[in-house]
């Protein structure tokens, strides 16, 4: 597929980095002219990928996050990727509820709510150490009408 | 992140504003409990009008706020969710557990 437009991020696996990777994501992906809505979907979706890296891949240590984001017209494709620890059980993982640090007030629904916030969602192993989330999500289907009422532009 | 709350008439009210996530999670676990120790409440009501940002990190600390209280009986009841957190309230059934209220 040939893409529009590409960036990559590196970031410490620090909580305050969240908010400023879910932001530049949402902020590259407004060519596309997405909806409020999509726009926030997209930012919850990374948020919960960040967070992962931050509280299970580099446990009680710091890490490196690498976010890659592509766009097309009419498409955006992120992965985000650690080096960490890694998951044992991939399937185990992605289940709603599980958590292997229920003592921590998790709610174990970081998969559940990146599947169902974006149009397709996959977890992988990565050679080496640790994972990677790759998801994608169609944008803009819903704009014509929107302009100048739920128009992320507008804001 | 910041949290606000009175009491009043036997309820709690707290307003949550701001970005509740990874980053505010401990802040929030420690601020809440710390309003929960006091007394002359039977019910807490969470505003959430001010809210701008959640993720499912936000869900885990309200089950956990919920299960402390759930000892001493005291019902906790979500107001104001934006459209964004009502999707992830009701993809994880917290409202089953939380209701809503207006």
């Amino acid at each position: 597929m040939k893409y529009k437009n590409e960036m990559t991020m590196i970031v410490k696996s620090l909580s305050e980095n969240e908010s400023f990777v879910r932001s530049s994501v949402a902020a590259f992906c407004l060519p596309l002219n997405p909806t409020i809505d999509e726009i926030t979907e997209i930012k919850t979706a990374v948020s919960e990928a960040v967070t992962n890296c931050v509280v299970h891949a580099y446990p009680n240590t710091v890490g490196d996050i690498v976010i890659k984001v592509k766009i097309t017209e009419k498409d955006v494709k992120i992965s985000v990727s650690d080096r960490g620890v890694g998951i044992d059980n991939l399937e185990k993982a992605i289940e709603p509820f599980f958590t292997t640090k229920p003592e921590e007030d998790r709610s174990g629904m970081g998969f559940t709510v990146i599947e169902s916030f974006m149009d397709s969602f996959k977890l992988e192993r990565n050679k080496g150490a640790g994972v990677t989330v790759h998801m994608t999500k169609h944008i803009g289907e819903k704009n014509i009408q929107m302009v100048g009422e739920e128009n992320a532009w507008a804001r | 992140m910041e949290i606000r709350s009175r009491i009043y008439s036997n309820i709690m009210y707290v307003t949550m504003s701001g970005e509740l996530d990874e980053h505010n999670a401990i802040y929030s676990k420690t601020t809440l409990d710390e309003l929960f120790l006091q007394s002359g409440f039977s019910q807490v009501i969470i505003d959430l009008s001010e809210l701008e940002f959640m993720d499912s990190t936000g869900v885990g600390i309200l089950i956990g706020r919920y299960k402390k209280l759930k000892e001493r009986h005291i019902p906790i009841y979500i107001c104001n969710p934006s459209k964004h957190a009502e999707k992830i309230f009701k993809m994880t059934g917290l409202y089953n557990i939380m209701p809503k209220i207006n």
